[in-house]
C-alpha cells in the first residue's frame, strides 16, 4: 500500500490549462496598448486616474468581502482590477479624485458585489459606476481636457468639447455634416490613432483592436460581440447617411468617435454579463448597436454606448433563454 | 398651482377606477377555499419542512381538513401538541406519536477509523458516494460532508470538528426527516426519542464480515451476534453482519452495551453505570412515566431484577 | 490540403501525451492470486458457478451471464478458488468477486494458443454471435457493454455500417495503437466476422490522424478486405464517443435517448475486434486485455498483456514501481477514467489503462466562481449547457434537467476540463444524472 493518501476524484483528471485568474489578467494585458496612447495624450493624469479607480475598486471588493461576506477575499483574481481599469477608461482624466472613488464604490458595491460578486453580476459593473457617475456628475464627467501630447506638468488643462459633441451641437443647430466635419480639427486619422479629446481609454481606436485581437487570439472573447456591434451600428448609421448625407453623420464617424470601439471590445464582450452562445451574442451586439446609433442620433445624449450595453445587459437572461444551442440529434428525433 | 391640481385629479381619479375593476375581477374570480385551513395552517409551525410528506404547511393543512381522521397524519416538527391543537380545531381524535429524533448511526471518528485516501471534489455527500465509498476504508460510515446539515431547516445537525460526523442537537431536532432522505449512505434514522432523551443504538451501518469491518473500523459493529444472545426482549436483530435494535422492543435495559466487543452499541443520556441503586430509582421512574400498554409494563418490571 | 473529417460542434484538444507510444506490448507474468470482480460490465452481474475450493484452468467459465444484457466471466488463472466475497474494485465500492489462487498454467483444451492466422470463418451469423457471448466478450473501449447484445440488431431496425472505432481519443493511452500496429489482420478479420454477424457488408474505421502509422498500416491491410474502408479524422475529444464517431464518418445524428442503431450503425471497439477474432477463430475467452500503464513520472510507460484480476501493483511494478510523488492512480483515462484508492484493484475487462499523476497533476485546479464564459457550452459535444445543468442538479430540479436532456450527456468531461473556474461541472452532472434516473424508475 502506498504511504501517502492517494487523491479521489470524479474524471476528468485533466485540465485546460485556463483559468480566471488569467483570463482578467489577460484583459489587463489587451487594455495596455490604450492605456499607453492615453499616458502619451493625456500624461501623468491617466496613471493617475487609473491608480485611483484601480485601488479603490480593489479596495471595496476585499473590504465588502471581509465585512459583509465574512468570506475569504478573492481579490487577487484580478476581475476588481478589469473593473477599475475599465472604469477609468471611461471618465475623463481630470475627473476629481473622490468622484473617481464614488464611482468606485457603485461600481463595485452596486454593480457587483451586491449581487453576490464576481459572475453573479447582471450588469458591467464599470459601466454601472460611469452611468452612475454621468447621471450624478454631468459637467464633470463630460469636460474633457484637451489633448497634449507627452506633457507630464500637472497644470489644469483646458477642455474642450469631444468631436461626437460638436457634430450633435451642430447638427441639432441644423448646419450640414459636411460643414461641421471640416470645421473640426481632428481628421479621421487623429480619430483612428486617438488624437482626440474623450474619456480616457476610449480615444484610441486602433490601440482598441489591438488589444481585441490579443484578446481573440487568446480566446478570452469571441469574434460575435464587437462585429455584431460594430457592423450594425456601420450598417444602421450607412442608411441614415444614405438617406441625407447632410443631417447625419457617417459611419466612419460613429465607428471612430466615442466610446464604441472601447465598448464593443472591451465592455460590450465582459464574459459575465453577455449572452452564452454564438447567435445569442450577435443578438446582443446588434441590439447595442441600434440602441447606441438610436441614442447618438435622436438622444439627449452625444454618446449612448454605456447606456446601450447596460440596457442590453438587461436582456441577456432573456436571449439565453431564447437561443437555446441546438442539442445533439434533436431534429431527427422530431422527423 | 393649476398643475399640481390637475396632477391630483387625474391620478386620484385613476386610483378610483383601478380600485373598482379590481374589485370586480375579484369578485369574479374568487376561489372559495375552506376557512379552517388557514386556521390549521396557524396552529403549524410555518417551518415548510416537509416532514409530514406533503408540500408545506399549507398543504399539510388542506390534508388535515379534508381527512375524515387524523390516522396517518403528524406534523413531526409541530410533535403531539401541534397536532392536538389541530385536532381540537377540527373536532377530530388526535394521533398520539412518540416524539422521534435523527440519530446519526456512525462513530468511526477519524482515530477510530483511519483515513486511506482523500477526496477532491464539491463538498456533496451525494457526489462523493457516487464517486466511491469514501476516504476510509469502510465504504458504508459517514462521508462528513454535511448533506445532513445543509438539508436542516431547523439548524439542528452540524458537523463536529473534531470527529468530522454529525451531531443532532436534541432540543432542536423536529425528527422532520430531511436529513435521513439527504444522507446518500442511509446512516441517520428516525428514533423513538426516549424517556429522558435515553437512548440505545448500534452506531454502526457496516455490513461487512467482522474481520474487513474491524480493519477498516475500531468501533464498527462486527456481527458476532453477542448483543442478540444478550437481550432478552428480542430487541437485536442480526443480518448481513450487522445488528440492529428496534427500538420499539427496546426497554433500555443496557445490556447489549455491555457485551459490545466493538462499542459500536452506544447508550445516551443515561447516569453513569457506577453507583447501583441510585440507578434503581431513576428506572423506576422511567417505568412510571410509561404509558404503554399495561403488558409491556409487565415485562419491563419483569426486567428490572435482570438488569441488576 | 484535405480536410480531415470529424464531428463539427464541441470538443476539446487536450496535450496528447502519449508517452508509451510504440512500445511494444509485453506479457506481465502469472500473479500469485487474481480476483476476479462478477460485475465487470454494464447489465446484471454475473453468477459465480464454481464454489471454494475448486480447482480452475485458464480460460474455464467461473461466473455464467446473469441476464440477456450481461456477459460470461472466464478464469485468467488456472488453480484453486480461494473464496468468494466482496472485494474493492475500480468502482470505489466493494463487489462480490471470486479470487483464484494461481497454480501451475494450465489451460482449456479447446483454446487455440498459436499465432497462426485464421481468416476464413465458416460460422453463420447467430453462431457467432452465440460464440461471442460464450466467451464474454465485452466492448472494450471502457463501456464494458456486452458485445453480443450489440451485435443483435434489434427487430424493426435495419444496420447499413459497422463502424470501427479506432480513435483512442483519450490522451495517454496507447493500448489500442499499439494493438493495431501489432495484429492488424487479426483486427481485420474480427472486423469482417463481426460484420457477418450483423449482416452489413459495409465497414468503417475511424482513426485519428495523430496515429499516421496506423492509417498507413491498414490502408495498406484492408485492400485485401472489399468491404472496409480507413478513414483518418482529425484530432479531436471524445471522437471516441460513439454518436460523435458517427457524426465524423457518416455525418447521421443518433437522436437524443437514441442508438447508433436507429441511424443504421453499430460501433464496435478496435480492441473488441481483437477480442472477437480471438474468441470466434481461436476459440480463446475474454481473460486478457492490453492495458496502457503510463503517467508523467513513470520510469518506463508500457504497454502490457494484462491478465484480467490481475492488482494493478503488478503492472504498476512492470512500469518501473510507483514513482515517489505519486498523488492519483486512474482506471481508465485521464478524461474518462476512475481514480482509485489504493493499489489492489484488480485489472477489468474494462481497464484501458493504469494513469499515475503526479501531485502536481493530481490536484484539482481552483474553484472560482462561475464568470459564464460560456465555454462550457461551446466544447460540449452533446450541445448542452453544462453551467445550467450543474446549477440545477445543485438545486435539486431533477425534473427541470430532464428537459434539459441531462441524459444525453456522454461524461466525456470536456465541460470540467476546459472550465476557466475551475468548475467540477461534470460532477454535479452526474449526480443529476443519476437522481433523475432513479425518478424515471420510480416512475414506472
Amino acid at each position: 500500500m502506498a504511504n501517502n493518501r492517494l487523491l479521489v476524484s470524479m474524471s476528468p483528471h485533466d485540465h485546460g490549462k485556463d483559468n480566471v485568474k488569467k483570463i482578467m489578467y489577460g484583459v489587463v494585458l489587451a487594455m495596455m496598448p490604450a492605456f499607453l496612447v492615453s499616458v502619451y495624450y493625456f500624461g501623468l493624469d491617466a496613471i493617475r486616474v487609473n491608480l485611483i479607480a484601480i485601488a479603490a475598486c480593489v479596495f471595496f471588493e476585499w473590504f465588502i468581502q471581509k465585512v459583509f461576506f465574512k468570506g475569504k477575499p478573492t481579490i487577487t483574481d484580478g476581475s476588481a482590477i478589469v473593473t477599475g481599469m475599465l472604469l477609468a477608461f471611461n471618465v475623463p482624466t481630470n475627473l476629481p479624485w473622490w468622484i473617481l472613488v464614488i464611482g468606485a464604490l457603485v461600481a463595485i458595491g452596486i454593480g457587483k458585489m451586491s449581487f453576490g460578486g464576481l459572475g453573479n453580476n447582471p450588469f458591467n459593473p464599470a459601466l454601472v459606476g460611469r452611468v452612475f457617475l454621468l447621471i450624478s456628475w454631468p459637467v464633470q464627467m463630460t469636460s474633457y481636457p484637451k489633448i497634449q501630447v507627452l506633457n507630464f506638468a500637472i497644470t489644469d488643462a483646458e477642455t474642450g468639447a469631444t468631436p461626437l459633441a460638436l457634430v450633435k451641437e451642430g447638427l441639432k443647430n441644423g448646419e450640414p455634416f459636411s460643414q461641421i466635419i471640416e470645421s473640426m480639427p481632428t481628421s479621421y486619422t487623429d480619430m483612428l490613432i486617438g488624437q482626440m479629446g474623450g474619456s480616457l481609454g476610449e480615444i484610441s481606436a486602433l490601440a482598441l483592436i489591438i488589444g481585441g485581437l490579443y484578446m481573440l487570439i487568446r480566446k478570452i472573447i469571441t469574434w460575435h460581440v464587437p462585429v455584431a456591434v460594430l457592423a450594425s451600428i456601420a450598417i444602421f448609421t450607412g442608411i441614415l447617411y444614405g438617406i441625407n448625407p447632410e443631417a447625419y453623420a457617417d459611419p466612419a464617424f460613429h465607428l471612430l468617435t466615442g466610446g464604441v470601439m472601447l465598448g464593443a471590445i472591451f465592455m460590450a464582450t465582459d464574459m459575465v454579463t453577455s449572452p452564452m452562445t454564438g447567435k445569442g451574442m450577435l443578438i446582443y451586439g446588434v441590439g447595442i448597436g441600434v440602441i447606441t446609433v438610436l441614442i447618438r442620433v435622436w438622444g439627449a445624449y452625444p454618446e449612448g454606448v454605456s447606456f446601450a450595453i447596460l440596457i442590453m445587459n438587461a436582456f441577456v437572461p432573456l436571449i439565453n433563454k431564447a437561443t437555446k444551442p441546438k442539442r445533439f440529434g434533436e431534429t431527427i428525433k422530431k422527423q | 398651482m393649476e398643475i399640481v391640481l390637475y396632477t391630483l385629479i387625474s391620478l386620484s381619479s385613476l386610483g378610483i377606477i383601478l380600485a373598482v375593476i379590481l374589485f370586480f375581477v375579484a369578485q369574479q374570480f374568487k376561489v372559495v377555499e375552506d376557512p379552517r385551513i388557514d386556521e390549521v395552517e396557524a396552529l403549524l409551525p410555518g417551518a415548510n419542512c416537509g416532514g409530514c410528506g406533503y408540500p408545506g404547511c399549507r398543504g399539510f393543512a388542506d390534508a388535515c381538513v379534508k381527512a375524515d381522521s387524523l390516522d396517518g397524519l403528524f406534523c413531526p416538527a409541530g410533535g403531539n401538541e401541534t397536532m392536538n391543537a389541530v385536532a381540537k380545531a377540527l373536532g377530530m381524535a388526535a394521533v398520539e406519536k412518540e416524539p422521534q429524533i435523527a440519530v446519526v448511526r456512525c462513530a468511526g471518528a477519524p482515530e477510530q477509523r483511519a483515513k486511506t485516501s482523500i477526496y477532491d471534489g464539491p463538498q456533496s455527500c451525494a457526489i462523493a458516494a457516487a464517486l466511491y465509498g469514501g476516504d476510509t476504508d469502510c465504504p458504508y460510515g459517514c462521508l462528513g460532508l454535511g448533506d445532513c446539515v445543509e438539508a436542516c431547516t431547523f439548524d439542528a445537525i452540524y458537523i463536529d470538528e473534531n470527529t468530522g460526523l454529525p451531531v443532532v442537537s436534541e432540543e432542536k431536532c423536529t425528527a422532520c426527516g430531511a436529513c435521513v432522505t439527504a444522507c446518500p449512505k442511509d446512516i441517520i434514522e428516525l428514533r423513538n426519542k426516549g424517556k429522558k432523551s435515553r437512548r440505545i443504538y448500534v452506531s454502526c451501518v457496516n455490513k461487512d464480515k467482522g474481520g474487513p469491518a474491524k480493519k477498516a473500523c475500531n468501533v464498527a459493529c462486527i456481527g458476532c451476534g453477542k448483543c442478540v444472545k444478550e437481550c432478552p426482549f428480542d430487541a437485536i436483530t442480526l443480518e448481513n453482519f450487522l445488528a440492529y435494535i428496534d427500538y420499539e422492543k427496546c426497554k433500555l435495559c443496557r445490556k447489549c452495551v455491555e457485551v459490545c466487543p466493538t462499542g459500536a452499541i452506544i447508550e445516551l443520556n443515561f447516569p453513569p453505570r457506577k453507583p447501583k441503586p441510585e440507578k434503581k430509582e431513576e428506572n423506576a421512574d422511567n417505568e412510571k412515566a410509561e404509558n404503554n400498554a399495561a403488558a409491556d409494563t409487565v415485562i419491563e418490571n419483569t426486567s428490572e431484577p435482570k438488569n441488576e | 490540403m484535405i480536410v480531415l473529417k470529424t464531428f463539427p460542434k464541441g470538443g476539446v484538444h487536450p496535450a496528447e501525451n502519449k508517452l508509451s507510444k510504440g512500445k511494444k506490448i509485453e506479457k506481465l507474468n502469472m500473479p500469485e492470486t487474481v480476483t476476479i470482480p462478477i460485475s465487470q460490465h454494464i447489465g446484471a452481474p454475473a453468477v459465480p458457478v464454481v464454489n471454494k475450493g475448486d480447482i480452475v484452468k485458464i480460460g474455464q467459465l467461473i461466473a455464467k451471464s446473469g441476464g440477456f444484457v450481461s456477459a460470461n466471466i472466464h478464469s485468467s488463472v488456472s488453480g484453486k478458488v480461494l473464496k468468494i466475497e466482496p472485494s474493492m474494485d475500480a468502482s470505489g465500492y466493494k463487489r462480490m468477486s471470486i479470487i483464484i489462487k494461481v497454480e501451475g498454467e494450465e489451460y482449456e483444451p479447446d483454446i487455440d494458443l498459436s499465432d497462426t492466422l485464421v481468416k476464413e470463418c465458416s460460422l453463420n451469423a447467430d453462431e457467432i454471435k452465440k460464440r461471442i457471448a460464450d466467451k464474454g466478450i465485452v466492448g472494450l473501449g471502457g463501456a464494458t457493454f456486452p458485445t453480443h447484445v450489440k451485435l443483435s440488431v434489434p427487430p424493426g431496425k435495419t444496420a447499413e455500417h459497422l463502424v470501427i472505432n479506432a480513435v483512442e481519443c483519450e490522451p495517454y493511452l496507447t493500448a489500442d495503437h499499439q494493438l493495431m500496429m501489432e495484429k492488424p489482420d487479426e483486427i481485420l478479420v474480427g472486423c469482417s466476422i463481426m460484420a457477418k454477424a450483423i449482416g452489413v457488408n459495409k465497414v468503417l474505421i475511424g482513426i485519428e490522424n495523430n496515429k499516421p502509422d496506423a492509417i498507413k498500416l491498414f490502408k495498406e491491410k484492408a485492400v485485401s478486405f472489399n468491404n472496409i474502408e480507413i478513414y483518418a479524422l482529425k484530432v479531436k475529444y471524445p471522437q471516441g464517443g460513439e454518436k460523435q464517431l458517427i457524426k465524423a464518418l457518416i455525418n447521421r445524428e443518433v437522436p437524443s435517448g437514441g442508438l447508433p442503431i436507429d441511424v443504421g450503425c453499430v460501433v464496435q471497439n478496435v480492441g473488441t475486434a481483437f477480442a472477437v477474432y480471438e474468441a470466434v477463430q481461436k476459440n480463446k475467452p475474454l481473460y486478457e486485455r492490453v492495458v496502457t500503464v503510463t503517467g508523467k513520472n513513470v520510469k518506463n510507460p508500457v504497454n502490457l498483456l494484462a491478465k484480467v484480476g490481475t492488482p494493478i501493483s503488478e503492472l504498476i511494478e512492470l512500469a518501473g514501481g510507483l514513482p515517489e510523488d505519486t498523488g492519483k492512480i486512474v482506471n481508465g483515462g485521464p478524461m474518462m477514467g476512475k481514480a482509485v484508492n489504493n493499489q489492489q484493484i484488480p485489472v477489468t475487462k474494462g481497464t484501458s489503462g493504469i494513469l499515475l499523476f503526479p501531485n502536481k497533476l493530481a490536484k484539482r485546479p481552483k474553484v472560482y466562481n462561475c464568470i459564464r464564459c460560456s465555454r462550457c457550452t461551446h466544447v460540449c459535444p452533446m450541445n448542452l449547457e453544462p453551467h445550467l445543468l450543474k446549477n440545477l442538479s445543485n438545486k435539486a430540479l431533477w425534473e427541470e434537467l430532464e428537459k434539459e436532456r441531462v441524459l444525453d450527456c456522454i461524461e466525456c468531461g470536456s465541460c470540467s476540463y476546459t472550465c476557466p473556474a475551475g468548475i467540477p461541472l461534470l460532477d454535479y452532472i452526474r449526480l443529476g444524472k443519476a437522481n433523475l434516473n432513479r425518478i424515471i424508475r420510480s416512475r414506472k
